[in-house]
């Protein structure tokens, strides 16, 4: 008897079903008063003096380098046939905690490779309909009043595999990682559209790179004119070869395609360019055999990235859900969690700052009593919208849309700890 | 002092104009630091191509012309008159789009103008090399693909006037988003 009582009882704060915890499970708010977990004790010889105690470190280095203990921290990429750089490289987020993406970890979606820009060759042309075509250096835009943005960049191809009939067997990594969140520093480009005077006609800029692929698409001139960047810095340092070094296009909440990287061009026109692009990809076929085009802020949406697939469960007992929730329409303003595929929902603790277009970080404590689960987010943003099933977003858009997923993901938690993706 | 910095000095003096009104009434800056660029910059590297066909450059192409340019460039990655693989197919799977199958999305079937094929592969085709093909030879490659999708037949002459006149048959197949779809 005396061992049964002596085990702490959770039930009271219980707050959703199988063994979804009350916020003041978790160390940032706190658990005042509550009956804690008896500790375990220490295994002998857990506590060494190890070699690193009493042997001089390794000498300094010009730039810094993880762990080698991190090494399976890196990006997973595949390029089509033929091809080395044309594919996309995806951010392995479950191994990720926070809301901000190191830059060596940033998705990377190129259409011909990753072109190694001379910055002091680099031009910036806008043009079109303005009454002064203007070129600029990145060492001119140096000089700009500058201003920085926390903001995701999300492929509108991200999640595509949901779309399928059955779950693809892959993690988070290889299903939703075409995610990343980055601290943009730049130039405005209602700045530079001003300074080269908007026709009045002109309701559009096309964008583009200077890569092999010359990507190129088109966006509504009242974006370029309301928060967009000419990002120069990817947190705090020089954009990254891959993410558009010297320039890139920064359209908050947009789909990552439109945020042209290695940006040579704006040119201002009436109607869109119709760009490969903007027609033949990045398009959602519905069943009737229409396409819906220009779909440009990616919707709210929310993915647990612990446990996930690949962080099995070891024991039975106290663990944290944590996640990333975002809406190309401005702030998250809830995160629900369950444990039950959905039959019961708590709600999340977010991370702050909790920022418009930018990635927040979710957590939920939960109790694992070793029976099966089945762990979904969804997430409501600051214009009411919430993330929707898969049945009722399949329902709507058929299967065959590719681009824009963003129904709720399920992981399902076996009797042995191990997580594995599933529909419910 | 030049005609041409005199001009770009006067410009500059007027952009700048000392601070500009933005949104809710904070003033910004307007550096003007940017060159004015002449006509012939721009038309070096205005290479986009709209559905008005504007800026279409001259020459011109037929599908047979165009075949010989697709075995030689193309045919490596998008197979036998357009079958695809091992990369994209480029022609039919007109008959997918509205059913259950899996949708076959090419030229043909899905773009929804002919301009938009002049101006990618002009820009980016072939992935080895792109850029490297003449006017001549991007008019004759789009030829040859909108003739093995049935839209054109084997004489006919694609060129900056051509071109744009070209109804591809699913122009009509797409429709702005609008959120909640």
């Amino acid at each position: 008897m005396g061992r049964q009582t002596r085990k702490p009882s959770l039930d009271t704060h219980l707050v959703a079903g199988n063994g979804l915890l009350d916020r003041r499970h978790l160390l940032a708010v706190g658990l005042a008063g509550a009956s804690a977990a008896l500790p375990l004790l220490a295994k002998a010889g857990e506590l060494n003096i190890e070699p690193w105690m009493t042997t001089p470190g390794a000498p300094f280095e010009g730039y810094g380098r993880p762990s080698r203990f991190e090494a399976k921290v890196v990006r997973t990429f595949v390029s089509a046939p033929n091809t080395g750089g044309t594919g996309s490289a995806r951010t392995p987020l479950h191994r990720l905690n926070g809301a901000i993406t190191p830059n060596g970890l940033h998705y990377e979606r190129s259409h011909n490779g990753v072109p190694d820009i001379d910055p002091d060759a680099h031009r910036l042309l806008i043009h079109g309909l303005v009454e002064r075509p203007l070129v600029f250096s990145p060492e001119t835009l140096s000089r700009y009043p500058m201003e920085s943005q926390i903001a995701f960049v999300e492929c509108g191809g991200n999640s595509g595999a949901l779309y399928q009939k059955e779950p693809a067997d892959l993690d988070a990594q290889g299903l939703h990682g075409l995610l990343s969140c980055a601290e943009w520093t730049g130039v405005r480009l209602s700045i530079l559209l001003d300074e080269a005077g908007i026709d009045p006609k002109a309701k559009w800029i096309l964008a583009e790179g200077a890569d092999a692929s010359g990507m190129s698409r088109s966006a509504p001139l009242a974006k370029a004119m309301e928060d967009s960047l000419i990002a120069l810095y990817q947190n705090g340092e020089r954009l990254r070869p891959s993410n558009g070094y010297p320039m890139r296009l920064l359209l908050p909440g947009y789909e990552g395609n439109m945020q042209v990287k290695w940006l040579r061009r704006i040119k201002l026109t009436e109607e869109p360019t119709m760009t490969r692009d903007e027609t033949s990809k990045y398009t959602l076929l519905t069943p009737d055999g229409k396409a819906l085009q220009f779909v440009f802020p990616v919707e709210a949406k929310s993915v647990i990235t612990r446990p996930s697939p690949g962080l099995d469960l070891k024991e039975t007992g106290f663990y944290e859900i944590s996640g990333l929730a975002w809406s190309g329409y401005g702030k998250v303003s809830k995160v629900e969690v369950s444990a039950d595929g959905g039959q019961s929902w708590g709600e999340a603790v977010l991370q702050e700052p909790v920022l418009p277009m930018a990635l927040t970080r979710f957590r939920m404590a939960w109790q694992w009593s070793g029976g099966p689960a089945i762990l979904q987010s969804r997430v409501t943003d600051e214009t009411g919208y919430r993330q929707p099933t898969r049945d009722a977003l399949i329902t709507r858009r058929g299967s065959r849309a590719i681009y824009h997923f963003n129904a709720i993901a399920s992981w399902g938690v076996s009797g042995d700890g191990k997580v594995s993706h599933v529909y419910a | 002092m030049s005609m041409r910095s005199l001009v770009a000095i006067t410009l500059a003096i007027l952009a700048f104009g000392g601070l500009a009104m933005a949104a809710g009434g904070t003033r910004v800056a307007h550096p003007a630091l940017g060159r004015t660029a002449t006509t012939e910059d721009v038309a070096a590297w205005d290479v986009s191509i709209g559905p008005d066909g504007k800026g279409l450059p001259p020459g011109r192409g037929t599908a047979e012309t165009g075949e010989a340019v697709y075995l030689a460039k193309c045919v490596g990655c998008h197979g036998e008159k357009g079958a695809g693989k091992p990369n994209d197919r480029l022609a039919g799977g007109r008959e997918t789009l509205a059913s259950d199958q899996p949708a076959v999305k090419t030229v043909g079937s899905y773009w929804p103008y002919a301009t938009t094929i002049f101006d990618y592969v002009r820009r980016a085709m072939p992935i080895n090399e792109p850029k490297s093909l003449t006017h001549d030879e991007v008019y004759a490659v789009v030829a040859y693909l909108l003739k093995i999708n049935g839209i054109i037949s084997d004489g006919e002459i694609i060129d900056a006037q051509s071109l744009p006149r070209i109804k591809m048959p699913n122009r009509e197949g797409f429709v702005p988003f609008a959120r909640g779809q």
